[in-house]
């Protein structure tokens, strides 16, 4: 069986690989200050001076793109990284054990996804305030349970394998099991969640601050944001709109196909080991 | 195999999309060049065309709920005046010059003295419940705003009036505590029936009585035929609460509504040309109103010291190329009496002068501090953005905080609870007391907190003036203070963009927040 290259990896990678390429460049070096105001430039389509255009305060838009898609990935990393973490060990701990704890943490958990996300999210926003930090803890939060979840799940499957059982018969203690001998093995599904929760992330980002629950006017620049300024202009200004929407959609589809591509590798490698086994 | 012939696919999806896309932008910005309306356009459309007919039912977008009670005489906000003052009417009302003509009274007459008022009612002025308008209604009004039977006075200044009565069936009398010639202004204020609680039933005089309304969604007033004036051209009006301004425009766009008051010009800008676009002035002050108790505003080197870092002119560019008018105090141009332009360049633009004061008032770091901002009302949230790039050109960070309507009202103009607020305020009467009252210390509606001897003294002497000039000059005086002190930010009444779509016509401007839809009217 010949190996064809993984696509998707490759180009989810490329893509992801231009964003945070133009995010990084951007902490340092921005083309123009991205928060200077200037009545001379307002609403100019895209030209040689200001290549994405300028918006509805003079404010050039390659530069907002810039700090915004970086404000973005920010919230959407620290909030993935909250639920990455807790919602791993919530479920590796309770895929692991089973038992009454198991039961009634997985039925809050299911009591907390019966909520569409962006709707609790916009509960707790009103009442904490908005502002980054509140973004990132209720994202981060939300994002918990779906991670749980995923990782019980694997956790449920690899409990009862041989190598499990082994370790277990020579005494290896349990913490070293879950995190050195199992963790690892679900390492594909573990990371293809994460490209899937940054996808979410962003995403939540970008709705919240679209629905002016999110990142402040005033803090920083963010896609979400930039689109809802946007919107008053879409037809007297469209490429306001299309900038801020393209980033997004680059960002999202680059980690849409890296969590493909991840999920590419089982579904094909175990199937070829299977067959070189029954060979041998 | 079946996602490689995908990734292809998608790439060559998003291509062409990218194409399509920015083709379709490059069309879109030279038809705007060629839309964008230059104040001359404007003039040219504004001349009303086209026959009135009557009928019709005339769907309007407001940009905020109206207040809980329909009471006219304990109105808040000044939404809500704009849309009852069709309904109720007072026993003068202010015309679009902002003179008061007669209107539940067909004449009155003012004691020589100054101290007393005769009016004398008009023939067949019906309530909305069909009855007749009787001296006794007008006493019960009046005694009501004033307080007469329990001291407490509804509104503003009508403590001046001492007694009220009913010489016979056709003539009433207002006597005053003591002379006072602002006081016929506040009369505009709503004849009611006698015995009526107008929190439970709304009836007045007007040219539209009150049908029904629909928190949140729509408050409907229907033509009243029994109007003893000149009736209405259409026979409803409907209210449709639309707060957020990009909804408002899609609605105009798509014939969800027909008129629309107070847009920006970029709102302007989106509709197509088949839209007239009437051009005035809001009559509201917009500032960035700060709680004077509150630290470090409560500092007046502070406060005048981040005055000269306001640079009006930038904001109404961005906002209406340059259309609006600066003021310097809370007085509008339309009071021409009162309004000194000139206060507008008390603090003239200077950021270098903002740090070295803010440095000497004890902040050379700059600070930090919150502006509430209503998130209906795109022109204040636009300028708050504006102001906040403005501050931090002299190290001040504002942080904006979006609030619906309500909590605003509640929160941050009943409450008093926040740091600063950009919004515009308005005189409920054509008189300078309505603007200025709020500002004396005790005053009830004074949510900045202003708190002046100085400013309280005079006050006391321009409201008891009785010669016009000498309370004229006192009046300017108190607006000096507001300025002198930097009680607020005050940066300009607004360009008022009023947008309705072809086949409608009639809209007028008035001296004051309102409109007036008893002379708009279907042209087909």
């Amino acid at each position: 069986m010949r190996k064809t290259p993984n696509y998707s990896l490759i180009f989810g990678c490329a893509l992801t690989a231009l964003m945070v390429s133009v995010i990084v460049i951007g902490y340092f070096w921005t083309p123009f200050d991205p928060d200077t105001m200037s009545t001379s430039s307002k609403s100019m389509p895209p030209n040689s001076v200001h290549l994405l255009g300028t918006d509805n305060f003079g404010r050039d838009i390659l530069s907002r793109i810039m700090e915004g898609a970086g404000t973005t990935l920010l919230i959407a990393f620290l909030a993935v990284s909250i639920g990455a973490l807790v919602g791993t060990l919530i479920g590796g701990l309770t895929g692991y054990f089973g038992g009454h704890a198991d039961e009634i943490i997985m039925r809050i958990n299911d009591a907390v996804t019966a909520f569409p996300s962006i709707l609790l999210a916009l509960v707790v926003i009103t009442i904490t305030g908005n502002g980054k930090t509140n973004i990132i803890i209720v994202l981060g939060i939300l994002f918990i349970p779906s991670f749980a979840r995923v990782i019980r799940g694997e956790f449920v499957k690899q409990r009862n394998m041989d190598y499990v059982k082994n370790a277990k018969l020579m005494g290896v203690s349990n913490m070293r099991i879950i995190f050195v001998h199992i963790l690892p093995n679900i390492a594909t599904v573990l990371l293809s969640s994460i490209a899937i929760g940054f996808n979410n992330a962003v995403l939540a980002e970008a709705s919240m601050s679209y629905l002016g629950v999110g990142v402040k006017p005033t803090e920083s620049a963010s896609l979400g944001r930039m689109l809802l300024d946007s919107q008053a202009y879409l037809f007297s200004a469209p490429w306001q709109a299309l900038s801020a929407g393209f980033s997004i959609s680059i960002l999202i589809l680059g980690f849409a196909l890296i969590s493909e591509g991840l999920g590419y590798r089982p579904t094909w490698r175990p199937a070829a080991k299977r067959r070189r086994k029954a060979d041998a | 195999m079946r996602i490689s012939k995908r990734i292809p696919a998608l790439l060559l999806a998003l291509l062409m999309l990218t194409v399509a896309l920015s083709g379709c932008s490059g069309d879109k910005s030279n038809e705007e060049a060629d839309k964008t309306p230059t104040p001359e356009q404007t003039e040219q459309e504004a001349i009303p065309s086209g026959e009135p007919l009557m009928g019709g039912d005339l769907i309007v977008g407001i940009a905020q709920d109206l207040d809980d009670t329909f009471d006219p005489h304990q109105m808040v906000s000044a939404g809500t005046r704009e849309v009852l003052f069709n309904v109720f009417e007072g026993l003068v009302k202010p015309d679009t010059k902002g003179n008061l003509v007669p209107a539940v009274a067909s004449d009155y007459e003012i004691a020589e003295t100054g101290d007393s008022f005769i009016f004398t009612l008009r023939e067949g002025v019906k309530f909305h419940n069909g009855e007749t308008v009787t001296a006794d209604d007008v006493v019960y009004s009046i005694s009501r705003i004033a307080g007469l039977d329990d001291g407490k006075p509804l509104m503003d200044g009508m403590d001046a009036i001492a007694s009220v009565e009913a010489r016979d069936e056709k003539t009433i009398t207002v006597t005053l505590s003591e002379p006072n010639i602002e006081l016929l202004a506040l009369l505009t204020a709503g004849i009611i029936p006698e015995g009526c609680d107008p929190s439970v039933e709304t009836v007045g005089t007007g040219p539209f009585m009150y049908k029904s309304r629909s928190p949140q969604e729509n408050v409907i007033i229907e033509k009243f035929d029994g109007y003893w004036g000149e009736e209405a051209f259409v026979d409803s009006v409907t209210y449709k609460i639309i707060s957020n301004g990009e909804a408002l425009i899609m609605s105009l766009q798509g014939g969800a509504i027909d008129l629309a008051a107070h847009l920006t010009s970029a709102q302007a800008n989106e509709l197509s040309d088949d839209f007239t676009v009437l051009e005035g002035t809001m009559n509201l002050v917009q500032a960035l109103y700060l709680n004077n108790e509150v630290e470090p505003f409560d500092n007046v080197e502070v406060r005048r010291a981040i005055s000269y870092a306001l640079d009006r002119g930038m904001i109404m560019d961005f906002l209406a190329e340059g259309r609006g008018t600066e003021v310097g105090s809370s007085m509008y141009p339309a009071f021409g009496k009162y309004f000194v332009p000139e206060l507008s360049d008390h603090y003239s633009y200077d950021p270098e002068k903002a740090m070295q004061l803010l440095a000497d008032a004890g902040y050379p770091d700059g600070f930090e501090f919150d502006c509430t901002v209503p998130s209906n009302y795109q022109p204040h949230i636009d300028t708050a953005e504006i102001l906040a790039e403005q501050l931090r050109a002299i190290g001040i960070t504002m942080e904006i905080q979006l609030v619906d309507w309500e909590t605003w009202l509640t929160e941050t103009y009943l409450s008093r609870n926040y740091e600063t607020t950009v919004v515009g305020v308005d005189a409920s009467t054509m008189t300078a007391r309505a603007m200025l009252e709020r500002f004396t210390s005790d005053s009830g509606s004074n949510f900045i907190n202003f708190n002046d001897e100085e400013y309280d003294e005079i006050f006391k002497k321009a409201i008891s003036s009785i010669d016009d000039e000498e309370q004229v000059s006192y009046y300017k005086e108190l607006l000096s203070i507001l300025t002198d002190r930097a009680a607020n930010l005050y940066i300009q009444d607004l360009c008022d963009l009023v947008a309705m779509r072809e086949g409608i016509s009639g809209y007028e401007f008035y001296p004051i927040y309102v409109m007036d839809m008893s002379k708009v009217y279907f042209t087909e």
